[in-house]
């Protein structure tokens, strides 16, 4: 870093709720090697510009899901997107859309947070097994069934990106819906009937406008678009059976 | 938007449970699950500084160690365990974990964990290092992952689980003898909160972010280990820090031993398998356990120590000195499908196809074998606080601890802390809420005034720096006398000047410079427990290695002066107190660590012995 050291704008959309009327942009000249991921640019300017700067971090290889936000209009982690790709243009930083803010590019994750745990995203077993009688058996098509969908790291970017979420954010979205895809599908699970009531419903999968954004910016491919538009199919018929079966929808 | 900070100044809101567990990475939460089913009845809080699935167990990638092949035994990982922690575990609790390890690896797989499968549909396991069986359940390479979030979605199941998400503590409370609970502060809105409880369990994770190159998430500050210690608990063997062999060099991101189970190699700058120079060969045709790149991580990075002293390891112009994980032979396909993580991640971070070409890599601070010292149900000195994971010792890692044991051990311990937090919480009778009030506000003021004093110019970056960067001088791979007193009088400096912080950001709201600066506070007092165990440990064992002594006789270990677990107490004001702790032996007398062909050699002639 001897030689003439590359310095990059970060223009970052400020909130400080007890002091602001409204949310500000601040411009840091940042200092940055070709290592140097947007986070890392924003813990320079809180380590030695302004520590009143904050964000949500933590392992910064992409997997504990903290560190999303809007990059030059982009949801994406700020840990595995890079400063030299946007050099020498500044680059613009701001909190994940859809969200309110909290401060600065902390967004309240409550509402988010509460859809997780309405899909009940757990196994209600189909056939309760004790821990004597050993592991469930998976074939590996049972395996592949759903071991995409769980991959999800819960980072609401495809919530940031999704325009349904924008405009009514009651709907479940992308990441809840792709999770409690996940169980329905997994052998071991028999709670789809109960998940299915609130996919059905009208917070549920008939919302998404099927634009694909959310599949897009995922950064580890659950493709919540395609959870939710099988879903919208399940609903469907789980819609349809009802009329047919008095003990009710699926399965 | 909703934020509602207090303007009454000083308040705390109370909450009362039965059981508040701090931490929710995988032991806090599957403790938090055993005491809901222990009984549906005991109110649990259960406190996070993160949201549970940000936890840093998250990070964990290779998988969890238990028996599972019919070739396998629990005698077999009790002495791969015992043999690789240097002989230093608390062999009474190793031997009840190596049983409990495959019952409670199945509890999660009936949680839904997506344990990678067999064609045949059971459980897959790999080899590890240090294991002289596959005995690693691992789904894919991100087994943490995997644990986490099956433990954090099934713990919404349980009515009683209370959590206090994005809530920081500060402080424990202690009356009569016992804990009785702890002091929270509400992220979001900086507002506090005591939470009374008759049983406290610490899950806070380990504390190796006091180095600077690292495999570690921000979050990983050892806050728990250092409100033990301020209570008068003993921090056990903070000497013993683990060096990953493999990590990317500057950011310390890990890659997964797992890339060495699958049959990845560790070559030097002329292409050669040098860990055969160090007691861990012959080359075989085919990975061996506990040959080679199949040894246990101290080894492992001992010998990349050594090859960068003899010059053989290749100097990046930017990385520094690294070695080669050479992961070529294993070919696109199986890579994608066992280390799809570490794929991603030489392709994002380090422009690398890893089918293509060797990935670059260098050892790296990721884990700390010692911890608040408890027993074997968890339980410390202080009555009612329990503690489990990576922050506490409970003795089953010694010296060293084996990749794939901590995983399991989350699950083992958090339980039974869980079962035992219970118990406790049902026979005891409530505190005294009235002074324990008190104690909560005297806490907020303490806290409050880190932030609100006035005239301080230490900027926390940069004290934090001068810390990461003298530990790593003083505490790494290799250690001297000169060299640890110069970290122990850093530290004593460092905790001088941190009284002169001054803190940027005066707010209420999502302060998170001031809670910084209480976990560079919490930090200081860990990294203090480290370098004066390891100045004071006068010989090499595990991950502890010295150079120096008279006549090079720290080299070696001593079984005679240590074969003792160092207790770090804590001092007001000043350094830690270390004091020497016995060490349960049951039946694995300590012998020489040998791994390879003399190891192999070795267990024949213990098997022998028995015969």
């Amino acid at each position: 870093m001897s030689e003439s050291q590359k310095v990059i704008e970060i223009e970052v959309l400020r909130y400080l709720p007890e002091s602001d009327a409204a949310p500000h942009s601040e411009i840091y000249k940042v200092p940055f090697s070709d290592d140097m991921s947007v986070l890392q640019g924003a813990q320079y300017i809180k380590d030695n510009l302004d520590g009143s700067l904050t964000f949500r971090w933590s392992c910064r290889m992409a997997i504990c899901g903290s560190c999303g936000m809007m990059i030059n209009g982009i949801p994406k982690l700020s840990c595995e997107t890079f400063l030299r790709d946007y050099y020498p243009n500044r680059i613009s930083i701001e909190a994940l859309a859809n969200f309110p803010i909290e401060k600065d590019l902390v967004t309240d994750l409550s509402g988010f947070i509460e859809k997780l745990e309405a899909i009940q995203p757990y196994i209600i077993p189909k056939e309760p097994r004790t821990l004597e009688q050993g592991e469930y058996l998976q074939t590996p098509e049972q395996f592949n069934a759903y071991i995409q969908f769980t991959s999800c790291i819960n980072c609401t970017l495809c919530y940031a990106a999704c325009p349904q979420v924008g405009l009514n954010p009651d709907f479940i979205g992308p990441a809840a819906i792709a999770l409690a895809h996940r169980y329905n599908m997994d052998s071991r699970d028999g709670g789809t009937a109960q998940r299915m009531e609130l996919l059905a419903s009208e917070d549920g999968v008939y919302n998404c406008s099927a634009v694909g954004y959310c599949s897009e910016v995922c950064p580890k491919h659950v493709d919540p678009g395609n959870a939710v538009n099988i879903n919208k199919i399940e609903a469907a018929k789980d819609y349809f059976l009802r009329f047919l079966s008095p003990k009710g929808g699926s399965k | 938007m909703q934020f509602a900070y207090s303007e009454k100044g000083l308040s705390v809101e109370i909450f009362k449970a039965d059981v508040v567990i701090v931490g929710g990475g995988g032991a806090g939460l599957r403790a938090a699950i055993a005491v809901a089913e222990s009984d549906p009845k005991l109110k649990i809080a259960l406190v996070s500084k993160v949201y549970p699935m940000r936890s840093h167990t998250v990070a964990a990638e290779g998988g969890a160690a238990g028996v599972k092949k019919p070739t396998d035994s629990f005698e077999y990982h009790f002495h791969d365990t015992v043999g690789g922690g240097d002989w230093l575990c608390e062999q009474d609790v190793v031997e009840y974990f190596v049983k409990q390890a495959p019952v409670e690896l199945t509890q999660l797989e009936h949680w839904g964990c997506p344990w990678s499968r067999t064609e045949d549909g059971h459980v897959n396991v790999r080899a590890f290092g240090g294991m002289k069986i596959e005995r690693t359940w691992f789904a894919a390479d991100k087994s943490g992952f995997h644990i986490l979030h099956t433990l954090f979605q099934t713990s919404i199941k349980y009515p009683s689980i209370k959590r206090f998400d994005e809530h920081f503590c500060v402080d424990l409370l202690e009356e009569d003898g016992r804990a009785q609970g702890a002091v929270v502060v509400e992220m979001g809105t900086g507002e506090f909160t005591m939470i009374e409880a008759k049983s406290v369990i610490i899950a806070t994770g380990g504390a190796g972010r006091v180095f600077r190159e690292s495999t570690l998430g921000g979050i990983v500050t050892g806050d728990g280990m250092a409100l033990a210690y301020r209570h008068g608990v003993a921090l056990r063997d903070m000497e013993f820090v683990q060096y990953h062999p493999t990590c990317m060099p500057i950011t310390g991101l890990l890659f997964t031993e797992a890339c060495r189970g699958e049959g990845g190699y560790l070559v030097n700058k002329d292409g050669y398998r040098y860990l055969q120079d160090y007691g861990l060969g012959p080359l075989n045709d085919k990975p061996k356990n506990k040959y080679m790149e199949l040894g246990p991580r101290d080894r492992l990075s001992q010998a990349f120590y050594f090859e960068q002293q003899k010059g053989r390891t290749i100097e990046h112009p930017v990385l520094g000195s690294v070695v080669h994980l050479d992961l070529r032979h294993l070919g696109e396909a199986y890579l994608r499908e066992r280390l799809p993580l570490i794929y991603e991640m030489a392709e994002t971070f380090m422009g690398i196809d890893p089918a293509k070409e060797p990935i670059p890599v260098r050892p790296g601070v990721h884990y700390t074998m010692g911890g608040i010292k408890v027993d074997g149900n968890c339980e410390s000195s202080l009555k009612g606080l329990y503690a489990i994971g990576e922050c506490s010792s409970v003795g089953i890692h010694g010296a060293n601890r084996l990749g794939s044991n901590s995983l399991t051990e989350l699950l083992v311990f958090g339980k039974v802390a869980g079962v035992q937090a219970a118990a406790n919480a049902k026979a005891q009778t409530p505190g005294n809420s009235a002074s324990l009030l008190k104690q909560a506000q005297a806490v907020e003021q303490r806290v409050m005034a880190l932030k609100t004093k006035k005239g301080g110019t230490e900027r926390i970056a940069t004290i934090r720096k001068e810390m990461v960067q003298s530990m790593e001088d003083g505490c790494g791979i290799y250690r001297m006398e000169d060299t640890m007193q110069a970290t122990c009088d850093k530290l004593a400096e460092l905790r001088e000047r941190f009284k002169n912080i001054s803190i940027d950001d005066q707010s209420s709201v999502w302060n998170t410079d001031w809670l910084t600066a209480i976990e560079l506070d919490y930090q200081l007092d860990v990294a203090q427990t480290m370098a004066h165990s390891a100045i004071n440990r006068k010989e090499s064992r595990g991950a502890h290695q010295r150079l120096d002594g008279p006549d090079g006789a720290y080299k070696l270990r001593d079984d005679v002066n240590f074969l003792k677990h160092s207790e770090a107490y804590y001092v007001a004001g000043g350094a830690p107190r270390i004091a020497l702790g016995d060490v349960k032996i049951t039946t694995s007398q300590p012998a020489a660590r040998v791994y390879g062909a003399a190891g192999e050699k070795a267990d024949q002639e213990r098997k022998a012995s028995h015969v």
